[in-house]
């Protein structure tokens, strides 16, 4: 087993941070793990990304260069990283503010959710990128969404827990959308 | 044994407060700065002291002090910064100081870019500053192996009263992996540095620590003495990890990052039927020869693949001496050959022996 999720966005979108519990819930999971950022420029605005290697074996090689998931929070990421899924590959996209109408080819899934409207619902916008996390979750079972939230506890420092309900919600909502569009025809791996 | 993610940058800081280095002297640069950024706030936690110098000129001098004093003293930077710190380098190599330097290497030359690189290998390995010294360079390529390798940098500077290069890249610095952090056990006894200007009390006689010998002769006798502490690490200091070598007829060499996406290559080339293996040179300098004799018997090509446009190729020519062809592939500025790039290319040089 070895997916290689590259998540992406705008920077402020929690993107980095996300990655991170990915890489913290895998590992206590008792996965092998890599977490490698963008640190370019693009970190002083604009794009921001993050590649999270999830493994049952030893990592060989923690760069992230044709993802097996891609999870995109805008419209850049969406086309800048869509094309660059591995054949097979699952793109969850964050539909209220990204759209992907032309056709993807490769047998590669499009699963598009409302993430900014699910967290704006939720009461925090900036919880969004975990509901595509929990979707992704859902969809590929690598890790028990109950790891994810306990993961949480180690990833946001102290005084941003009063978070933690709202990133568990996101996390939740996310989940039940994908599972949910399963059954209208997103096959699961 | 507990493990937590931590990135590269802070295992190289974790790294040496646990060999007992209580000393930094550094000037911040991308993509390093979160190593000083970590000692800033765990150095005092411990009893030791980090400064943030004016520049680097000064840190690597600051280094020379606190090196002459006997401390375990450190500095970081990222490739330009350690260009400035060259003259610095010569002269506690020249002065037998124990310290270790760090250097998170970016694109150049010149200013270059913040992106990962590995085009200082010859600056690491083959001088960098003036005369003829030599530098101790490890390469880890994980996060778990820069804390590892920490602690022997700082043995080995000791030991040999050398400085001793670690380089990673921008990649090593900036990714997190999982690593095994014991609980923290404290002071460490270190071994008596005699030698050290700490005083003349209870010693009646003044150390001198100096790297200026006016006299042709003397300072062709300090060479020679030099050149003997470099052979006894070439006899004693050679370190490499193999993977896939037995049997292997293509035989990749990288190290640091690279060494990742190699391997990461050569398990691709074998599920294709190609008996591909790897070297990784763990110590740059001096450079591991034995796993490149292991190999000769079955090996009909070497690959290197570096983050540069050619540079530990050399030493490898330099190791396999015409016996077997040496190919090389590389990209640079801060281009990271992906694993598809490297299999392909290895795929072609397969296909022309």
């Amino acid at each position: 087993m070895l997916e290689e999720v590259l998540l992406a966005g705008f920077g402020g979108q929690g993107i980095l941070s996300a990655g991170m519990l990915l890489a913290q819930a895998g590992m206590a999971h008792g996965l092998h793990v890599a977490w490698i950022p963008s640190y370019g420029p693009e970190m002083r605005g604009g794009t921001a990304n993050c590649g999270v290697t999830l493994s049952d074996r030893p990592i060989s090689c923690p760069l992230v260069t044709e993802p097996t998931t891609l999870l995109a929070m805008n419209q850049p990421s969406l086309d800048k990283f869509a094309p660059k899924v591995k054949p097979g590959g699952l793109i969850i996209y964050n539909s209220s503010l990204a759209r992907w109408d032309g056709e993807l080819g490769l047998g590669r899934r499009l699963l598009g959710l409302d993430a900014t409207a699910q967290a704006e619902a939720i009461g925090n916008v900036r919880v969004a990128v975990n509901v595509l996390v929990g979707a992704f979750i859902a969809l590929t079972q690598i890790i028990p969404l109950e790891r994810v939230k306990e993961a949480l506890r180690v990833v946001l420092p102290p005084h941003r827990h009063h978070l933690i309900a709202a990133n568990e919600k996101a996390l939740e909502v996310g989940a039940s959308l994908a599972l949910a569009k399963v059954g209208e025809g997103i096959a699961l791996r | 044994m507990p493990r937590v993610l931590m990135k590269g940058n802070e295992a190289f800081g974790e790294g040496a407060i646990r060999a007992g280095c209580r000393y930094f002297f550094g000037y911040p640069i991308t993509p390093q700065s979160e190593l000083p950024h970590y000692l800033a706030r765990r150095l005092p936690e411990v009893g030791g002291v980090y400064l943030q110098a004016e520049s680097e000129v000064a840190a690597i001098n600051m280094v020379y002090g606190a090196a002459a004093a006997g401390a375990r003293v450190m500095t970081s930077s990222s490739s330009p910064g350690i260009s400035l710190m060259q003259e610095g380098i010569s002269y506690l190599a020249g002065a037998e100081l124990p310290c270790v330097i760090v250097n998170v290497m970016r694109g150049g030359p010149g200013l270059g870019n913040i992106a990962p690189a590995q085009s200082d290998y010859f600056q690491a390995v083959k001088g960098g500053g003036h005369g003829d010294y030599r530098l101790l360079c490890l390469a880890p390529s994980s996060v778990q192996e820069i804390l590892d390798l920490m602690g022997l940098a700082f043995d080995l500077a000791d030991k040999y009263r050398n400085p001793v290069m670690v380089l990673g890249d921008g990649i090593l610095g900036q990714m997190m992996e999982p690593v095994e952090l014991p609980p923290y056990s404290g002071e460490l006894e270190l071994p008596p540095k005699p030698w050290a200007t700490t005083g003349t009390a209870g010693r009646g006689t003044r150390n001198i620590i100096n790297s200026l010998y006016i006299e042709p002769e003397e300072l062709e006798a300090v060479n020679l003495r030099l050149r003997a502490k470099y052979q006894r690490m070439e006899e004693e200091e050679k370190r490499w990890e193999t993977y896939l070598l037995e049997e292997a007829e293509l035989v990749l060499v990288a190290f640091g990052t690279m060494a990742r996406v190699a391997r990461a290559a050569v398990e691709r080339l074998r599920e294709e039927g190609i008996a591909a293996g790897l070297i990784r040179p763990i110590t740059l300098y001096p450079f591991p020869d034995a796993p490149f004799h292991a190999a000769f018997s079955r090996a009909r090509a070497f690959l290197v693949v570096e983050m540069n446009l050619g540079q530990m190729v050399e030493d490898v020519r330099l190791t396999v001496e015409g016996r077997c062809p040496v190919h090389f592939y590389g990209r640079t500025g801060g281009v990271v050959p992906t694993v598809a790039e490297v299999v392909n290319f290895a795929k072609e040089v397969w296909q022309k022996l």
